[in-house]
């Protein structure tokens, strides 16, 4: 137990018994079971390892998550970084309605937002009616999936940016105009700076958020091999075949590549904060 | 997590420098369209296909003994895993906020590393340990206790995608209002638990209700992980969101929406009860 080790002499009680608890629960909920993904993973061998995940199916379908992701979480960055402007910035009738509305992906089960944006966009659904007419398909296309993202990736966006955007000091804006700047030379050269690390936050978290998501994005992507499988779907796909080894294996690649984005969005979060101070 | 904001009426006072009028209502339009396009059609959406066969419809498709079955079964998951994951929540918070001790970052990353993992790999990892073709899962089955494709193996799934909720919202609250209080309480000779009970649990209730409010939201919507474990046996291990699937893809969707639209208002009272709790919140962070 070096690792818990007393830094300071601590003079509330119950150390031992909050921390033996905590230590005992994460394991067994979370440590342990994780786990088991490097268990099944590692009697494979390096060779059928490699050929499970570089199957040409399963390497579309990483192409696919990463891809529809990544896009939807630009689109997040730029509605976010909007919504949350016009939010703190603005005031408007309904506008603490649209502020509370902004948790609804959060709340909202994923598999009925999934049917939501499947009936939608749907050849006879109430917007997939007229895009139809105009040849544009987004059901069953990479471009629903990006949809469906953009509505589960928006509240990490508007939430990471709106406090930071709350506490940016007026008198900043104020020197910047009597100096002459314009209106959007302060935003891009003074606001847009301040805000980016928050923005990048977001939009990480989107992306992260994107790449696992499973709920809201099967209804809409109709699932063809090759061309609209998420990678989630294909470890689903390989447990139905009760390939264990096989869907651990691409679960070891998903979660490897998650856990260092958000380590690497850590690291530039402490570069930053170093930065200001 | 709750935060705590200024009253409205000091934004007011000051005069802001503000944006000219017609790009206000351009960047409002825009604003307006995004949510008009990705919260109001969805939701209203819902709300038309679950009445598009009348309300005697409606009332059949959520009535109906399947739709109940799942109800139960989602609510006891839910009377299961919330007690659980906020007692963890206050004990975690506590060893965090309270002691200094090494280690404490890597303590706090672990807690959240249930938000990086996708919903089916939630779902996989308990397949893997305690499934039937795993040593443990057969030896339990050999002992007659099932737990993959039934009630215990959609609880424990649940108890891992909600893991973080609680202890999220309390490390914060807890780690702003430091340990003086508690000390102090010490040193006038309160025990252990008259200082949790007394000070620490007043302190931190509306961030505890939030953060249960949070972790009851998802382990009623969860989908992916409970979908892994669940064999979707209709009647036996089907919750709100597995119902709902079955619905839609056997193309029923009027009864499919009418018990979506039970979840709407579930997610949307959630959201409702976040804004009364900040204002809550508020209103007691002016009194200190």
């Amino acid at each position: 137990m070096t690792l818990f080790q007393k830094k300071r002499r601590n003079i509330l009680p119950g150390f031992g018994l909050s921390m033996g608890y905590t230590v005992f629960y994460l394991s067994a909920i979370v440590i342990v079971p994780l786990s088991m993904i490097f268990f099944n993973t590692i009697p494979m061998g390096w060779e059928p390892f490699i050929h499970a995940v570089t199957a040409p199916r399963v390497l579309a379908s990483y192409r696919l998550s990463f891809s529809t992701a990544l896009f939807a979480a630009l689109f997040d960055g730029g509605v976010g970084l909007l919504t949350a402007w016009v939010l703190v910035r603005y005031r408007f009738p309904g506008r603490q309605f649209l502020d509370a509305l902004v948790d609804l992906p959060f709340a909202l089960p994923t598999a009925v937002a999934g049917i939501c944006f499947a009936t939608l966009y749907s050849p006879v659904g109430w917007l997939g009616e007229t895009l139809t007419k105009w040849n544009i398909e987004i059901i069953n296309t990479p471009t629903g999936i990006v949809v469906a993202l953009i509505f589960i990736g928006f509240p990490f966006v508007v939430r990471t940016i709106q406090p930071v955007l709350e506490e940016v000091e007026q008198e900043i804006e104020e020197a910047a105009q009597c100096l002459g700047a314009t209106r959007w030379q302060t935003f891009r050269k003074i606001l847009l700076p301040h805000l980016f690390p928050a923005l990048l936050t977001g939009s990480t978290l989107a992306f992260a958020r994107g790449i696992g998501e499973y709920g809201s994005v099967i209804f809409i992507a109709g699932n063809l091999p090759m061309k609209t499988e998420i990678a989630p779907l294909m470890i689903m796909s390989k447990l139905d075949q009760f390939d264990y080894a096989g869907a651990s294996a691409v679960a070891l690649v998903l979660l490897v590549i998650s856990f260092s984005m958000l380590l690497l969005l850590n690291a530039v979060q402490e570069w930053q904060q170093k930065e200001y101070r | 997590m709750l935060k705590p904001q200024p009253p409205e009426s000091t934004l007011i006072v000051k005069k802001r420098i503000s944006d000219p009028l017609p790009v206000q209502i351009v960047l409002i339009g825009l604003t307006l369209l995004f949510f008009i396009g990705f919260i109001f059609l969805p939701l209203g959406l819902v709300f038309a296909q679950a009445f598009s066969k009348g309300w005697e419809y409606y009332l059949e498709a959520i009535r109906e003994p399947y739709a109940i079955e799942s109800v139960k079964l989602t609510l006891t998951t839910v009377a299961i895993v919330v007690p659980l994951n906020a007692f963890f929540g206050v004990t975690a918070a506590w060893a965090i906020t309270k002691f200094n001790f090494r280690g404490k970052a890597t303590l706090k990353t672990l807690l959240d590393l249930p938000f990086a993992v996708s919903p089916v790999i939630a779902g996989l990892i308990f397949v893997l340990l305690v499934g039937s073709r795993t040593p443990f899962g057969s030896w339990l089955g050999e002992q007659g206790i099932k737990i993959i494709f039934s009630t215990p193996g959609i609880v424990i799934a649940t108890l891992f995608v909600t893991f973080p909720f609680v202890a999220r919202e309390l490390i914060p609250l807890m780690e702003a209002q430091g340990r003086d209080e508690e000390e102090a309480a010490l040193t006038l000779g309160a025990r252990g638990w008259q200082i949790f009970g007394k000070i620490t649990l007043p302190n931190i209730r509306w961030g505890l209700l939030y953060g249960m409010i949070l972790c009851s939201a998802r382990s009623i919507g969860e989908f992916g992980a409970v979908s892994v474990v669940s064999g979707h046996i209709r009647g036996q291990t089907n919750t709100i969101p597995l119902h709902v699937e079955i619905l839609y893809s056997e193309y029923n969707f009027a009864a499919s929406f009418a018990v979506a639209s039970i979840l709407v208002f579930l997610a949307l009272l959630t959201v409702g009860v976040k804004v009364t709790l900040e204002k809550q919140f508020q209103k007691n962070s002016f009194h200190h």
